[in-house]
């Protein structure tokens, strides 16, 4: 992601990143980020919370007229309800399982397969 | 404190006997582009590497997949879905697409006024892909060229 948001910037077009780990943030120095330390798969906000996921959005695009210094992170004031997430997180026996690499597209549920095959077929 | 992610997914990856991840590592300070026009004018583009997929499109598959797929904006949320090679982290992306994929609040920020206007598809893609050398080769100029033709004058990006 942050490979992408340089070589945008690098064309002339202003990004920012909206990012939850902020170890990979500063390893790649994006042009412009928002740091949100919620658990990865949050980084514009918690589930069925529009406020939150507004105020997370509003606060990147901020980020675009505020910035004046290329790799700035801006460490927003979002906090998890507890910090057990960040626990759960460093541990590698569970979690992230990843799963095995192959090139078979991995549909959520049987019915998008379905889906994707009638609209490729031209009969969706 | 931060989680280390990055320590804590080469732990993890040694264990289970994967080739280590590489992450991208700046070598020198990003370049920077002010914006072109006042954000209330700007066309905002916009990315998420979570895999995301309208109901109907192909979806992601997990060896190093550099294909993107638009998202209209007008897309309901119960009609994304997704496929990630980290599929841990979608437990409630997969309730609320929103928390990964901004489509509800960027629309707001278009109807508000806040920005100009909002490119008529979001774009998405895998993260976690391996060949820095196929991101760079293969990834970066489908979004690229994509974001040209939506003449976007700024991008949000979203990792996953």
């Amino acid at each position: 992601m942050c490979l992408i948001a340089r070589h945008l910037e690098g064309l002339g077009i202003a990004t920012v990143v909206a990012g939850s780990a902020l170890d990979i943030l500063q390893a790649g120095q994006p042009p412009r980020s928002v740091f949100v330390d919620y658990p990865l798969g949050h980084s514009v906000g918690r589930p069925f919370d529009a406020d939150n996921q507004r105020l997370i959005v509003n606060a990147a695009l901020d980020a675009l007229e505020t910035i004046r210094s290329p790799g700035s992170i801006i460490e927003l004031d979002c906090r998890w309800s507890d910090d057990d997430w960040q626990n759960e997180a460093t541990d590698t026996r569970s979690g992230d399982t990843r799963a095995p690499r192959d090139e078979s597209p991995q549909y959520q549920c049987e019915a998008d397969r379905q889906a994707a095959e009638q609209a490729a077929a031209g009969t969706g | 404190m931060a989680v280390q992610y990055m320590e804590s997914i080469r732990r993890r990856y040694e264990e289970l006997g994967y080739a280590p991840y590489r992450w991208f590592h700046a070598d020198s300070p990003p370049p920077f582009a002010p914006l072109r026009k006042p954000l209330a004018e700007s066309k905002l583009g916009v990315v998420s590497t979570s895999g995301a997929y309208a109901v109907g499109q192909r979806a992601f598959h997990y060896k190093d997949d550099t294909s993107i797929r638009k998202i209209a904006k007008d897309t309901s949320p119960a009609d994304i879905h997704f496929s990630h090679i980290t599929e841990n982290y979608l437990e409630n992306p997969r309730k609320d697409p929103n928390c990964i994929l901004p489509i509800t609040a960027v629309n707001e920020a278009a109807a508000s006024g806040r920005i100009g206007e909002l490119a008529p598809e979001l774009l998405t893609c895998m993260g976690g892909i391996y060949s820095q050398r196929r991101v760079r080769e293969e990834l970066i100029p489908e979004l690229v060229g994509e974001f040209q033709r939506q003449a976007v004058d700024t991008v949000l990006l979203v990792p996953m």
